[in-house]
């Protein structure tokens, strides 16, 4: 076994033991801290898959500015541990549901998928620069189009959380 | 060296670990921390397929999928705010108005 495997298992089962964290607490700030950690360890993921760029985003944009969005409004609503807390009888049929889709996923990738081979190491000709540049590059040329409308999808999104907490002015 | 499997079925444990909180919390904040999770792991698996062949393409794409995360979490927790103002609670049971 190779120091990358025991590696990726380590992470995996940080990652997996802290998203099942996120589901079972019954405090949804204790929720908001797991699902964090559980980002930070995709990030580690990412790294480990040569993107860079991709883990530096998922840091500042999921595990910064998100998850403090999510812990703002949960404080803001006094909602650590307001109803809904995990609930084993009710959770038994959709579990099972879960676990046979897991189970079947799993199967699958396991035994029909045919070996595609293995990710690419991180060497040192895929240092963080030329990844970054080769990104930005297909970024502004290829993709120029769905960039620029992200930039519309952020606009309506932040005139539409703006529309929608405003206080309604009465008109006489 | 990992093989791309592994990583496929981690996405695919991560994304049904999300599935089984839309399906079974009632607070709605956890229902929409868990949507984020399934996002994250398709996420991931964009990533590993990626590095596999070698193209920028699932980069860009999960860039994309980040900033559309973005945007549907303002809106959204903009919505249960807005929720908890007028019902005093996030149970997403209790929202049942509309229903016949």
């Amino acid at each position: 076994m190779s120091l990358d495997l025991i590696f990726f298992l380590l992470l995996s089962l940080i990652s997996i033991s802290t998203a099942l964290g996120m589901l079972l607490s019954r405090n949804a700030v204790h929720s908001a801290l797991f699902l964090v950690l559980n980002f930070v360890t995709v990030a580690v993921f990412y790294l480990l898959l040569g993107a860079p760029f991709i883990a530096m985003a998922q840091i500042t944009v999921y595990a910064g500015a998100i998850m403090v969005l999510f812990l703002f409004v949960i404080m803001l609503l006094g909602a650590e541990s307001i109803a809904g807390e995990f609930n084993w009888r009710k959770a038994a049929f959709p579990g099972l549901l879960a676990a046979m889709l897991a189970v079947e996923a799993t199967a699958i990738f396991l035994t029909r998928a045919r070996p595609v081979g293995d990710v690419a190491q991180p060497d040192a000709s895929v240092n963080t620069m030329t990844n970054l540049r080769a990104l930005g590059e297909a970024l502004f040329t290829q993709y120029l189009l769905p960039f620029e409308v992200t930039s519309i999808l952020l606009l309506v999104a932040m005139i539409g959380a703006i529309v929608l907490v405003r206080k309604e002015k009465r008109v006489p | 060296m990992v093989p791309v499997n592994y990583y496929i079925v981690l996405s695919a444990i991560l994304f049904t670990i999300g599935a089984v909180g839309v399906l079974t919390r009632r607070n709605a904040l956890i229902i929409f921390m868990s949507v984020e999770l399934m996002l994250n792991s398709a996420n991931l698996a964009f990533v590993a397929f990626s590095s596999v062949i070698k193209s920028f393409t699932g980069q860009i794409f999960v860039f994309f999928v980040i900033a559309v995360a973005a945007a549907e979490v303002a809106v959204g927790l903009a919505l249960i705010v807005e929720i908890f103002k007028s019902k005093r609670s996030i149970d997403v049971d209790q929202m049942s108005s509309l229903k016949g």
